[in-house]
């Protein structure tokens, strides 16, 4: 109960500042870029919404009810993406297709055009950052509207062939209504992913509420203002999370009583099978293999070589992920046991909001701990002074305990529901079942939770660790001077326009972030088979 | 208390006014049974009726607000003194089974031997997998399994430790009706074989009689009656067990006679007093069995709907009174929906309640 509410700090926070706030750089925001925010903002959404369906929901339709050579291999690695964070993916193609380099280099080599002469691609616009978010965001609405296609029943799609419609023609009156609340869920996650972005749109140059928050705040040193910026991007994520939330209803209503699909797919011969394995060939290779052969390139060739530096970078970004995740995971036993031992209406509302910091940009989450946070510690200063002599310093603003606090609130969504998955297997049952076996509570769990509940915790560990790797916006804000990160740094030499001595830095993040990844497909792959 | 020791077996199980709740309301009311040696007892009741909570008791999972359980003597729950779960001998089976996942068939079965010697639970396990005939699945997985088969580990698991009670929560309730038909006899068989005695809670009477010695009818917290499958059926005491067990009819009559009474049926004789006043309005509990087609009786009713179930006809009669009873007839009476057909009473017991 309390670690909820400790949680719900930051949202308290910036929610406070929407309704009391006032100042002068708000006003002066107001008239002038605020409405470019948006814009900008409501722009990236829609484009980026457009391009994941266009995407993901026929990708999931052929990998699912039809079948050609690929099929099997393309259906898990059409979620390879999902471990390219989207700044890397940007400054990846940045590197690739920008005016110096080698695809611009070689049309002027070929044609002998010079600089103005031709058009090209500008990466660094707001088509560029909808097309990189597109790419790295897909798999969330593959992956849900392809379960919502598996689980349609092959018979509901055969009784409306034999009504006389075509295969086309179930598709569009019969499969896509069916998956829609799936395919409107997968959406919202891209689109909260989108609000969350930060290190594409900054890169870009594309003005939108996550870099507003942070000029506000380096800027003009305006806490209030920012977390004023912040409240009105939460108003935005609010919207998504119901909408999110209400889907997930109807497809718990759309699901009932539809069996599970028999595995007969339509064969497709000759030059549809070609057309529909290139077409799911098409953003792996886009979104995974390219990027991720481009920057192995640069890391084994080009980067400068990587030194103690690196090593000490690669040591803090682990240290840190790790720490993280066994704070977030052990927190998250500790809740989800409260709701297990005592499942009253105010634990599981309280829990509920702890969950909510994943919808969050890591911006809002930053800028609500560092308010309180920088609060309680000029108090204790004060508080020092008054009665002793000696100095302190701040113990928790500026240090890694307000890093720590972050990543707790805008991870403990996923490792809580790891968590309760596993817990939820052992029935109520079990444990009564060890007891008459003459088992005491401490031999229950130590011989029956510990061993069903490995596997989900590491899942849970594992998650949390590459996320807090990936983390940008809040590690960026909440770092302790001079403390870098593997995902900083890549950041830091993008910025300074070095993007090939970034490379060795992304890299190691996107190979780290593979490995959920692989997770999740082998356990899409072993629930089919 | 040394690991080998196996407890006596239990003399009796004994529950006096017992009553569990939460929140200070009771879900059973003052219950009382006795279960002897050897013995299968049966809670029966609709779902709801508390008596899962009441089993729950009994392994010790389940406070009391009032009253004593007592096993040989020994108190396991008293308002004011629990024992724990697992330093009852109680042994339990669940609704849902609720098999170790993350261990083997043998595995599973062998959880509660933990202080045994190595050889000892072997030989154990070896056993009680012959015993409940799955002799060669030790190293299976319980999600290999089927539900018939892992509600058999279930149970040798819940016996393994030699408990002096074995519970068993709707055991049944999970498998489909040709299975149970099958482990039902099995499994009074094995209970019978290791001279197990057992309480079993059901919503399922059938079920309640092809297990039971002895069965208490529950509704609403109460025990309305403890006695023979043969008891409850035909001496219900209470109108809910008259009408919760089997078909039946309550037919209004007015008491003519120590032994008798005069319905829309004529007068009906007793073998024995039924203990009512003379005159007293009461209603007579009628079964199907009891009223026969009888082309020569004085008697008769219209057919209002009729089921053919081989062997007899089930017919719904309407009597002249406009009250409507079952009725059995051989399959060669075959009559048609509005036919007017002659009935008579055969009864030697009669069942009154005062109306």
């Amino acid at each position: 109960m309390l670690i909820a509410v400790i949680l719900a700090i930051p949202i308290m926070v910036v929610l406070v500042n929407v309704l009391i706030g006032d100042s002068q750089v708000w006003r002066h925001l107001y008239h002038t870029v605020l409405a470019e925010y948006i814009s900008n903002s409501l722009l990236l959404m829609l484009g980026v919404g457009i391009g994941v369906l266009l995407i993901g929901v026929p990708c999931a339709w052929l990998t699912s009810m039809c079948d050609f050579p690929g099929r099997g291999a393309l259906s898990w690695a059409l979620l390879l993406p999902m471990a390219v964070p989207a700044y890397i993916i940007a400054y990846t193609y940045t590197g690739v297709m920008d005016f110096a380099g080698p695809v611009q280099t070689f049309i002027r080599e070929l044609t002998g055009w010079r600089y103005g002469e031709y058009w090209f691609f500008e990466i660094r616009s707001l088509g560029g950052a909808i097309t990189m978010l597109t790419l790295v965001l897909y798999p969330y609405v593959y992956l849900m509207s392809r379960a919502a296609f598996l689980e349609q029943s092959q018979n509901t799609l055969e009784v409306s062939r034999t009504l006389g419609y075509s295969g086309r023609a179930v598709f569009f009156k019969l499969a896509l209504p069916l998956a829609r609340p799936a395919i409107i869920t997968g959406l919202t996650l891209a689109l909260m992913e989108t609000l969350a972005d930060y290190g594409t749109v900054q890169y870009f140059s594309v003005n939108t509420f996550t870099t507003g928050i942070l000029r506000t705040f380096y800027g003009f040193g305006d806490v209030a203002a920012a977390s004023q910026l912040a409240g009105v991007l939460l108003m935005f994520v609010a919207v998504l999370i119901l909408l999110e939330r209400y889907s997930r209803r109807r497809i718990r209503y759309h699901a009932s009583g539809l069996k599970k699909a028999s595995s007969r797919r339509m064969t497709l011969k000759g030059s549809q099978a070609w057309l529909a394995f290139i077409f799911c060939l098409l953003p792996i290779c886009v979104g995974f293999l390219i990027p991720v052969g481009v920057l192995a390139y640069w890391a084994a060739f080009k980067a400068e070589m990587p030194g103690a530096n690196f090593i000490q970078l690669a040591w803090n970004s682990f240290y840190l992920a790790a720490v993280a995740s066994l704070l977030v995971v052990s927190l998250a036993l500790v809740l989800s046991y409260a709701i297990r031992l005592n499942n009253g209406r105010a634990v599981r509302a309280s829990v509920g909001i702890a969950g909510l910091g994943y919808a969050l940009p890591g911006t809002i989450i930053a800028i609500g701990t560092i308010v309180p946070l920088a609060w309680l510690d000029h108090r204790i200063i004060d508080l020092v002074r008054q009665y002793a002599d000696g100095k302190v310093g701040l113990i928790f603003s500026g240090t890694l305990v307000a890093l720590l606090f972050a990543y707790v609130v805008r991870f403990m969504a996923v490792s809580l529901g790891a968590v309760q998955n596993g817990l939820g297997k052992i029935k109520p049952s079990m444990d009564m079942a060890g007891r008459s076996l003459g088992m005491s509570p401490t031999k229950v769990l130590t011989r029956i939770h510990i061993p069903l509940l490995k596997g989900s915790v590491l899942t849970a560990l594992l998650i949390v660790f590459v996320d807090v790797l990936k983390e940008l916006p809040a590690t960026l804000i909440l770092r302790p001077f001079n403390f870098n990160t593997l995902a900083v740094r890549a950041f830091e030499l993008a910025s300074d326009e070095r993007l090939v001595d970034a490379a060795p830095a992304s890299l190691m993040i996107v190979l780290v972030g593979l490995v959920p990844v692989i997770l999740l497909s082998r356990s899409i792959s072993s629930r089919l088979g | 208390m040394t690991s080998l020791s196996l407890h006596a077996s239990l003399k009796e199980l004994t529950l006096s006014d017992v009553s569990v709740g939460y929140d200070g309301s009771a879900v059973v009311k003052n219950a009382s049974f006795q279960l002897l040696e050897g013995q299968i007892g049966c809670l029966l009741g609709p779902s709801g009726c508390g008596k899962s909570t009441l089993l729950r008791a009994i392994a010790g999972f389940e406070s009391l607000m009032s009253g004593e359980i007592r096993i040989d003597g020994d108190v396991l729950s008293s308002p004011s003194h629990s024992v724990n779960p697992e330093h009852r001998f109680i042994g339990m089976v669940f609704q849902d089974i609720a098999l170790f996942p993350h261990l083997t068939i043998a595995q599973n079965i062998a959880f509660g031997l933990s202080e045994w010697p190595k050889v000892a639970v072997q030989e154990r396990v070896t056993y009680l997998l012959d015993l409940v005939g799955l002799a060669g699945f030790e190293s299976r997985y319980p999600h290999s399994l089927s539900g018939g088969q892992q509600q058999r580990v279930a149970l040798a698991r819940a016996i393994a430790p030699k408990p002096k009670l074995l519970l068993m929560d709707e055991p049944f309730s999970g498998l489909d009706a040709k299975l149970r038909e099958e482990l039902v006899p099995d499994i009074r068989h094995i209970l019978q074989h290791e001279k197990m005695s057992a309480l079993l809670v059901t919503h399922d009477q059938m079920e309640a009689f092809a297990m039971a010695d002895q069965v208490s009818v529950m509704d609403a917290g109460v025990i309305h009656q403890t006695g023979s499958p043969y008891q409850i059926y035909h001496r219900p005491e209470t109108r809910f067990v008259a009408s919760f067990i089997g078909h039946g009819d309550f037919l209004p009559a007015v008491v003519c006679g120590a032994n008798c009474v005069h319905s829309d049926l004529g007068n009906i004789r007793g073998e024995l007093d039924h203990g009512f006043a003379d005159n007293a309005q009461v209603d007579l509990l009628v079964r199907p069995d009891d009223i026969l087609h009888d082309d020569d009786s004085e008697f008769l009713g219209v057919i209002v709907s009729k089921w053919f179930r081989g062997s007899h006809f089930l017919y719904r009669v309407k009597l002249t009174s406009g009250k409507v009873i079952y009725c059995f007839a051989s399959s060669h009476h075959n009559h048609a929906v509005g036919q007017e057909i002659g009935l008579s009473v055969h009864l030697d017991h009669l069942v009154l309640f005062s109306r």
